[in-house]
């Protein structure tokens, strides 16, 4: 039935992150699908742009593996990434069933049955390490973390390979990079 | 060398228009376009190509330059949302008639949904209108393949092309193999043809006759013939798509498992769609579903209305944006499968976008509202649409309706007996690309309003493109610049006053002075110049001093609602303001909205103490 029969199975990961703007959801979609490429997936993202970026609702799909359409449907989203708590209400609808929710928030969430929940309070966090706008990575770095890399249900990557996608994205290093790697590794921390 | 990198659709044409020898290009910005030009000149500068490329004043200036290059045997693209296709559809009309002798590409990115313009049109039904063949395609690397078959095609002919990406191709990213560049070659050489480029009515139907053998020539051209996905099978029923339509279907078709029950097609070029295959779906299947953004182009070119279903059917819906949940419901129906009942993704909803801390906009808007509490405000295409939320813009309709809308407005109250206050406002880039005309024109019939160009100095919306005001061109190198004031005094307007508006009290005063002059003089120009906040954030300076709320805020609401800086934050519990740390600029002008005189800022260069 499906147009992979006969190829070798690819890792096939259907992501959403959804923020408002300002808070880095582009940047982050560009980093996850530079790691997808450099893991040797195909990868189709689909972003939000012009009105939307003035404070509005930011929301990012990303597709890891053999898919065409650009856009993930309501109920496929293997992974629901909410950089703004209040977004939840709009957007737990892509969450597929045994789909993980990784949410910026105080206190965990209820997302609804059949549903993994894992908040951490990123803006926090975030804040109190002199990162503030790196709130993106310290929430990347969690989910990384909690859900597991590369593995079965996991992410389709491990940590380190979004640290060299970091790296090849700010190359020459400096303190950006060096910000953007303790971002990384703050989320990781409190996700293991 | 084949290496996988990541492409936005935008930069995908971008790729694609270079590697294929564009000499000259030409934009106007507008989502979901903007990107495009920019990354033409990031990748003449990789390619070392010599190429002209420029943000032009508007759209029909682009295409009118793009064109010329392209009769002049050079290759040219001109690229722009498709509202802006609409302001370029005069020369592209005449465009189609005398052709071209070098590939002429016109990139205009429709925006079904819509999500960032005022209309959902179709632009492949401009090109239709035109005359000129138009490319859909499904995804960014096809859109910079096409990007070369574009110019082929155009060559082939002598014709005007349209490459037509929507939304979800110009802002999709994927892996990419980049093509390598051709460097363009070629030399303008320009052969007099008086009868042909400057053609009398007689000569045009000439050409008419011509533009429509080109027409039915191209509907047989096998580059861009629809493509089969699954050739092997021999089903009773067709689904035909086009654009990113396409590409949700065939996912789709692979998770419904219909691929081995109905025949799918990609039309990859909707109009001329290609003759035989018209007669091919006709003579094959009983049932055919066309699934197409974002009217029914090759639907109504599909002539037998007994056997295809689509948007003329009501199998598709009318309006919209063809998200995959919906795709999924049609194709279910129409395969006689189970229909899926899941929810629709939310479109819109959640937390509205309004204008960046710091924006000297809120300034201008809120002076209006004190300096003209009883007027009318006509208003216009840019950031500080936004500004709905402040109750400060009644009116937006299209780029540069600000000023003539100012005037109508007048004009209609004049005959009524009644005065009104009016004031009207507009971006530089905007007053550039339509504004002056109107602003003639009123001088002309005496309107009486005031007109505030919101002079930011960039085209921010769009991300900050460069304006005719700045001096910088596409690529970031010197060029000349128009002086705002000598413009428009140049327009015959006697009242020409320049001010910072988040200097308020004075901003204020300036506006009543303006009104009255507009009372009993005409047009007044007040000119709000302060640089964009985007753009002034990232170019450094002294940290301005930290905005603090004293024990004085009441909780009145005033500043959330009639200023609305996201930095202002409404605390519920505590029944009074506090600021965001993480979003406040420091610009300050919150100091002097406030009635209660609770809100302060330290001196420049201090910290929060």
């Amino acid at each position: 039935m499906s147009a992979d029969v006969g190829k070798p199975p690819l890792p096939r990961q259907q992501i959403v992150l959804s923020g408002v703007g300002g808070q880095g959801i582009l940047f982050l979609s560009r980093l996850l699908a530079e790691a997808a490429i450099a893991g040797g997936f195909p990868v189709l993202t689909s972003e939000t742009h012009g009105m939307a970026q003035r404070g509005g609702v930011v929301l990012s799909h990303l597709k890891v593996g053999g898919f065409d359409s650009p856009l993930v449907r309501t109920g496929r989203a293997d992974l629901l990434l909410v950089l703004r708590e209040e977004n939840l209400a709009l957007h737990r609808e892509f969450l597929a069933d045994g789909g993980a929710l990784i949410v910026n928030a105080p206190d965990p969430t209820d997302a609804g049955p059949g549903m993994r929940v894992h908040a951490v309070d990123a803006d926090a966090l975030a804040l109190s390490a002199g990162v503030p706008h790196a709130v993106n990575l310290v929430l990347l770095g969690f989910a990384l973390a909690r859900i597991g890399g590369a593995t079965a249900g996991g992410f389709f990557c491990a940590p380190g390979e979004i640290r060299e996608a970091l790296s090849r994205r700010q190359g020459g290093g400096g303190s950006r990079l060096a910000d953007a790697l303790s971002a990384l590794d703050l989320g990781i921390v409190h996700g293991t | 060398m084949s290496e996988r990198i990541l492409m936005q659709g935008n930069d995908a044409i971008a790729r694609g228009l270079v590697a294929a020898g564009c000499a000259v290009a030409a934009s106007y910005p507008g989502t979901p376009a903007s990107e495009i030009l920019a990354s033409i000149d990031r990748w003449r500068k990789k390619s070392g190509a010599t190429m002209h490329v420029e943000w032009a004043v508007n759209e029909k200036v682009a295409l009118e330059i793009a064109y010329t290059a392209a009769i002049t045997g050079l290759r040219a693209a001109v690229s722009m949302k498709q509202v802006g296709l609409n302001v370029a559809s005069d020369p592209l009309l005449s465009a189609a008639y005398l052709g071209v002798t070098g590939g002429f590409l016109v990139v205009s990115a429709d925006d079904p949904g819509p999500h960032s313009s005022q209309t959902e049109q179709d632009s492949r039904l401009l090109a239709m209108m035109a005359k000129v063949p138009v490319l859909d395609p499904a995804s960014p690397s096809q859109a910079m393949a096409l990007a070369g078959t574009g110019f082929d095609l155009s060559e082939a002919f002598g014709v005007p092309v349209m490459l037509r990406p929507t939304t979800r191709v110009c802002h999709a990213s994927q892996d990419v193999d980049a093509p390598p560049f051709r460097p363009p070659v070629r030399e303008a050489r320009f052969v007099k043809d008086p009868a042909r480029w400057a053609a009398t009515p007689v000569y045009r139907r000439l050409l008419h006759d011509r533009l429509a053998e080109k027409i039915a020539a191209i509907a047989a051209w096998p580059a861009t013939a629809p493509v089969r996905v699954n050739p092997d099978i021999a089903p009773a029923k067709a689904v035909v798509a086009s654009g990113v339509a396409f590409a949700h279907a065939r996912e789709l078709f692979g998770e419904l498992g219909m691929s081995d029950r109905i025949a799918l097609y990609q039309v990859i070029q909707p109009y001329p769609l290609h003759a035989a295959f018209i007669d091919h779906l006709l003579e094959t299947y009983a049932e055919i579903l066309v699934l197409e953004e974002s009217a029914p182009v090759i639907e109504m070119q599909v002539a037998d209305r007994r056997r295809v279903r689509g948007r003329m059917t009501g199998a598709v819906p009318a309006t919209g944006e063809l998200l995959p949940e919906i795709i999924a419901r049609i194709l279910s129906r129409f395969a006689g499968l189970p229909v899926p009942d899941g929810k629709l993704s939310a479109q819109g909803g959640g937390r509205r976008p309004t204008l960046c801390p710091g924006c000297a906009h809120r300034s201008s808007f809120y002076a209006i509202r004190k300096a003209a509490p009883a007027g009318i405000y006509p208003s216009d295409i840019g950031c500080y649409t936004l500004v709905i939320n402040l109750g400060a813009v009644d009116t937006v309709l299209c780029m540069g309706a600000a000023v003539s809308q100012a005037a109508g407005f007048d004009y209609a109250h004049r005959i009524s007996g009644k005065q009104v206050d009016i004031v009207a406002t507009i971006g530089d880039s905007t007053f550039y690309h339509a504004g002056i005309p109107p602003l003639i024109d009123a001088v002309v019939q005496g309107a009486r309003f005031v007109l505030v160009i919101l002079d930011n100095g960039t085209t921010a919306m769009t991300g900050n493109q460069p304006t005719p005001g700045t001096g910088i061109g596409a690529g970031g190198e010197t060029t000349a610049a128009v002086d705002m004031e000598g413009l428009v005094r140049a327009c015959g307007v006697r009242f020409c006053r320049t001010a910072n508006p988040d200097l308020l009290p004075e901003f204020v005063a300036l506006l009543k002075e303006a009104l009255v002059h507009a009372r009993e003089r005409g047009v007044a120009v007040v000119i709000a110049r302060q640089p964009c906040a985007m753009v002034a954030r990232t170019a450094g300076g002294k940290e301005p001093g930290a905005i603090m709320i004293t024990g004085e805020c009441a909780g009145c609401r005033h500043c959330v609602d009639r200023f609305e800086c996201p930095a202002l934050v409404f605390d519920e519990a505590a029944n009074r303001i506090r600021i965001d740390e993480m979003t406040c600029t420091g610009c300050g002008v919150c100091v002097s909205v406030c009635p209660a005189g609770a809100i302060r800022q330290e001196p420049d260069g201090e910290k929060r103490s």
